[in-house]
């Protein structure tokens, strides 16, 4: 689905050579992976992201959406309806003040029927569970609705594929858990590739595959498990651990017969009561 | 100086179809030199609420008292007020616009009309507050800056008006986690030295924890809890019915007592870790 091969990029204002913001990265995604990308700031994360969908072009290397270069021009509109991007701030990505015309927007702009589109803006809006929302005014909404029907206008082009940079950052709790699910039931129902790009560990968790991004280089890669049991590694890369593999490390270091690998209260109350 | 808010009500386009009830008669005292913690899902009013604190916002009905007199009253001048409560807004480096740091920071200051010499000593402390080497940065212009260290310029900017209260809304939202550590290290160091009040608007309720010494939850416009984050974060069911959580732990704590563990309650990681060798071991010694 997704493939880059030596993929380097450089920011035209960065003059010396050595200043790429991303270094030889080579990435493999199948259809229907979901993966989450963590990095701090300014460790090439959203570079990466747009190279995805061909907002940026490579320097060196070649990056391939389902099968197309992103470099030929003739491309570009495929890749942008087969890689949809959702961005961190819902309000710059709302473009209507209907929530249905909203979502309407990217299939009338590839020139399909009104009836299709109908059809599919009613579908992509179940799917993100904002149907009954349809004729409300997008400005009145909160941000996890907002951003839901980001998402929805992203669907309705019938992507493969679904970036999302960072699309819970500026959301409370609530709404980050709505996106959340959202992105998971579109990954194991619609079986659409997800590239999530976040901050946030405890979203990364749910993904099959994470990678770690530090100054523009890919510095871990593996499956959620195998990464955060790393809590040294990811610490030094400037990020967190979940709490709860947080404390499963420093009780390990006390002695206690743990796995290294745990994620999730529950895996943690099993081992504990296992224990006990 | 500190903060009384008096049968605080606002609404928004009054008398109109979109009325709007943002703050529904709210009235809290705030001590000098408290952290606070303000929690609340979206368009629970906290916006509202810290607007109204440097009159950003004029009260529909009631009163904000500052050092006991009423913000609102004609002939306190506005300026001596927003002096007083510095408010960070969030994705403060939207605001930057000096061709450099040391003016940006100077901007505020200059204006309270101080001479070079004092403009020269805030922009110093502060930028040494938000951790950032004075000689490195001064000249720098804040547009060639990574995101942290923008956001700790704009910080910088409203420390140097040497604020009584700080406000920040959301100050962390979209560092990562070191960036967000070292923000908030600062904002804590910089109480203690300070001795200032602070208000710390916030979704990270692991943040929260570590940090406040008092929490206030709103929910619909209204203040439905204040006490210590050790006893907030004991109302698991209260607080996720108004759309928000606890720290990962004090779910795991909860789990583990309903599995039969003597255990208390914990908000922070290492408190947790604690109790729970105290039982493993107490077993094993038994």
């Amino acid at each position: 689905m997704i493939k880059t091969e030596n993929v380097s990029f450089r920011y035209p204002s960065q003059e010396t050579e050595e200043l790429f913001a991303l270094h030889d990265i080579n990435i493999s995604i199948k259809k229907g992976e979901f993966v989450a990308v963590l990095g701090h700031n300014g460790s090439g994360k959203s570079t990466f992201a747009k190279l995805l969908n061909a907002l940026l072009l490579p320097n060196f290397g070649v990056v391939y959406i389902n099968g197309m270069e992103t470099k030929d021009i003739s491309n570009l509109w495929n890749i942008r309806q087969t890689a949809g991007m959702v961005f961190q701030n819902p309000d710059n990505q709302i473009v209507a003040t209907v929530v249905e015309e909203d979502v309407a927007f990217g299939p009338e702009n590839l020139g399909i029927p009104p009836l299709e589109i109908r059809k599919r803006v009613d579908e992509s809006l179940i799917d993100v569970g904002m149907f009954e929302y349809r004729k409300h005014s997008p400005h009145l909404l909160s941000g996890g609705q907002k951003q839901r029907i980001a998402i929805a206008g992203i669907l309705s082009m019938k992507p493969k594929c679904i970036i999302l940079d960072e699309p819970t950052a500026m959301l409370d709790p609530s709404g980050r858990k709505e996106v959340i699910e959202t992105i998971i039931k579109l990954n194991k129902e619609e079986n659409i590739t997800i590239v999530l790009i976040t901050h946030y560990m405890d979203e990364a968790v749910n993904a099959d595959k994470v990678y770690v991004m530090g100054d523009g280089k890919i510095a871990l890669e593996g499956t959620p498990k195998q990464v955060f049991s790393k809590v040294k590694e990811i610490k030094e890369l400037g990020l967190d651990v979940p709490q709860i593999t947080e404390l499963a490390q420093m009780l390990i270091d006390e002695g206690v017969d743990l796995p290294s690998d745990i994620l999730t209260v529950q895996e943690m109350v099993v081992e504990l009561c296992q224990l006990k | 100086m500190p903060i009384k808010i008096e049968n605080l009500t606002h609404i928004y386009m009054k008398d109109t179809v979109f009325e709007q009830i943002a703050l529904d008669d709210v009235s809290i005292s705030i001590n000098d030199g408290e952290f606070i913690g303000l929690i609340g899902h979206t368009g629970s009013g906290k916006s509202t609420l810290i607007q109204h604190l440097n009159v950003l916002l004029k009260p529909t009905s009631g009163r904000i008292l500052l050092d006991d007199i009423d913000i609102n009253t004609k002939g306190v001048p506005l300026k001596s007020v927003r002096q007083k409560v510095g408010l960070v807004f969030q994705y403060p480096e939207h605001q930057l616009f000096e061709e450099t740091v040391y003016k940006d920071i100077a901007f505020g200051p200059k204006n309270l009309g101080l001479d070079d010499k004092q403009i020269e000593k805030r922009v110093k402390t502060s930028l040494e507050l938000v951790g950032l080497d004075y000689e490195d940065f001064k000249d720098a212009s804040p547009f060639d800056l990574s995101g942290g260290q923008k956001r700790r310029i704009a910080i910088a900017g409203v420390i140097a008006m040497k604020p009584k209260v700080l406000i920040l809304d959301e100050p962390t939202a979209g560092l990562d986690p070191k960036g967000r550590d070292e923000i908030l290290s600062y904002i804590k160091t910089l109480q203690n030295r300070e001795k200032i009040t602070v208000i710390l608007v916030s979704h990270s309720m692991e943040d929260i924890a570590k940090l406040v010494d008092k929490i206030i939850v709103m929910s619909k416009g209204k203040i439905i809890y204040t006490d210590t984050p050790d006893n907030v974060f004991k109302e698991i069911e209260m607080l996720e019915d108004v759309g928000l959580g606890v720290p990962q732990v004090s779910y795991l704590m909860r789990e583990l007592r309903k599995k039969g563990f003597q255990i208390e309650d914990s908000i922070s990681v290492e408190d947790a870790k604690n109790m729970i060798l105290k039982v493993l071991r107490g077993r094993k010694n038994a």
